[in-house]
């Protein structure tokens, strides 16, 4: 039973993760809590519904496509509703606009397709594997490792590679970014469609997954994630990873000893006790101000 | 033949006026001090030309090309680099890649090339990692190149911070306040220092700097900024004997 639940959270787990590391390489970068990510991950499903549903796609080819399409949806969010306000306005302007092109992208979704409930047709075989006394089902399998691939794909790239060296720089001073000669714009452009494809996949294997697709369903899983990259620390991308996994597996236990209706309560009190022992959540660094 | 020029630049903050009509011409392979009392203008006009602010008035000429209105980065592409009154390293990357990310800037091949890993960018990576190492050499921080910038001592800082400009071969390099926090000794090295990256480099070396001794020692013009006019110009003797300079800036009987 415990390690069954424990695996239905992984499972749960993983896919937050890859949401909130959209908002915490955002946060990293700009500082801005972008509200339209939830958003994002929501078309990210519906992308592959549809893909899946009147293409023919098969389960990874809609998942790439979708992965595709949400980066440009990204980076499309970013020219159009964040850049024209960067360094010239407030952040909590960006912030406001974030929070409109969530109701934007959300009512949008709600006119097309409708408020029902989508299922996915069967695009992934019934079957389960047994593993001692667990038993797996392919769906756990396929979100556990295409999350763990992307996760070990991201660290490598943010480690390793020249744009992750200048992701990385952005994120420790934007101003001298610029006089490196780096194009931030670029860098933040390219921020956006990497965390943009992230939540795609997880809207895709949700979807499958638990076989609802709808147009508010950016709203609640946007919200938890943010409250793992936060638990984890914002701006910090193994506090993401770490903060969505441990968010999942709480909500799992606490739906499974305690009562399903506690489910959101739990992991919203769960990120409020995080934050009260370390405020600068699990992996997040100390800030002193200099006084 | 003139590196830089500036025609008539005034910078308006909001009715303030921090540069008012600042005329100055910098040449070829000097070293050009500017000076003035805190709030003349000197890190304004630093950051005007490099892109940061785009000046509500006049012109900014590097190497015959109008950059007023040019993109930060690329300013800095064109080969201008510099540094800062109080330091700004990226603090959690190692000292190394302080340094690669400023030949990042310049190097051929774009980012996303680069995710590709072909030989052609492996072997670019190849020389800007040794051509890293070479600038490390030069400030004496070959042996650091795997720490933190974070952990480095103050004064290893600042010659991180010149290396990492120096990663973008600019040919002019802008020095703002380079002794800031050193004692005599340091200042000495550091004199020598800049003397030697302006032959070795062949570059052109505009610095702010409080330190009178120093801007006179090395500079071979110097501009006086005050209220955000320039109220002198010329060599540091004549700097030194101007009247208004001295009533202004140096102090009476100074």
């Amino acid at each position: 039973m415990f390690w069954e639940q424990l695996l239905n959270g992984l499972t749960l787990g993983s896919t937050y993760a890859l949401i909130a590391l959209g908002y915490t390489m955002v946060y990293g970068i700009v500082q801005l809590i972008n509200f339209a990510h939830g958003e994002i991950y929501m078309f990210g499903a519906f992308a592959g519904l549809i893909l899946v549903s009147f293409f023919g796609f098969n389960l990874i080819a809609a998942m790439l496509a979708a992965m595709l399409f949400c980066m440009l949806l990204g980076i499309l969010v970013e020219r159009i509703a964040y850049r024209p306000l960067r360094g010239k306005s407030s952040r909590l302007s960006a912030l406001i606009s974030a929070i409109g092109v969530s109701i934007f992208l959300s009512t949008l979704m709600a006119l097309m397709a409708g408020t029902n409930t989508h299922r996915y047709p069967e695009v992934i075989a019934h079957q389960s594997y047994h593993l001692g006394s667990l038993d797996l089902s392919l769906m756990q399998i396929l979100i556990l490792a295409v999350s763990a691939l992307l996760m070990i794909g991201l660290q490598f790239m943010v480690q390793k590679t020249r744009i992750g060296k200048a992701m990385r720089a952005c994120s420790q001073d934007l101003d001298a970014s610029y006089l490196m000669g780096i194009n931030v714009n670029r860098v933040i452009s390219f921020t956006f469609a990497v965390g943009s494809a992230l939540a795609a996949a997880g809207g895709v294997m949700v979807g499958v997954y638990y076989n609802a697709v709808w147009p508010y369903m950016g709203m609640m899983a946007g919200l938890k994630a943010f409250a793992a990259a936060v638990m984890g620390g914002i701006g910090s991308i193994p506090g993401a990873m770490i903060g969505g996994l441990s968010l999942g597996i709480m909500e799992i236990m606490g739906v499974a000893y305690l009562s399903s209706s506690y489910k959101d309560a739990i992991a919203f009190g769960m990120l409020i006790l995080v934050l009260l022992i370390r405020p600068q959540g699990l992996m997040g660094q100390k800030i002193s101000k200099k006084v | 033949m003139p590196v830089l020029t500036l025609e008539g630049i005034s910078q308006e903050f909001g009715g303030l006026r921090a540069l008012d009509g600042v005329n100055m011409v910098v040449e070829e392979g000097e070293i050009f001090g500017i000076i003035g009392p805190n709030g003349a203008g000197k890190t304004t006009l630093f950051n005007i030309i490099t892109g940061i602010y785009v000046p509500s008035e006049g012109d900014l000429i590097f190497k015959e090309r109008r950059i007023n209105r040019m993109a930060t980065h690329n300013i800095a592409r064109l080969g201008i680099g510099r540094t800062f009154q109080n330091i700004r390293l990226f603090n959690k990357l190692s000292v190394l890649d302080n340094v690669r990310v400023g030949s990042h800037g310049i190097s051929r091949s774009g980012f996303f090339k680069s995710l590709l890993g072909l030989p052609s960018m492996l072997r670019e990576e190849k020389e800007i990692k040794s051509r890293a190492e070479e600038l490390l050499e030069l400030v004496g921080l070959y042996d650091k190149k795997m720490e933190y910038a974070d952990n480095l001592a103050y004064g290893e800082q600042r010659r991180l911070e010149i290396a990492r400009a120096l990663a973008l071969k600019p040919s002019l390099l802008l020095l703002d306040e380079p002794a800031a926090g050193m004692n005599s000794g340091e200042k000495v090295e550091l004199m020598k220092f800049i003397e030697q990256i302006r032959q070795e480099m062949k570059l052109t070396i505009l610095l702010v700097e409080h330190d009178m001794s120093l801007v006179m020692t090395i500079c071979e013009r110097i501009a006086v900024l005050d209220y955000g006019r320039k109220i002198a110009e010329g060599p540091p003797e004549e700097i030194k004997n101007d009247e208004r300079v001295i009533q202004s800036y140096l102090g009476v009987g100074a």
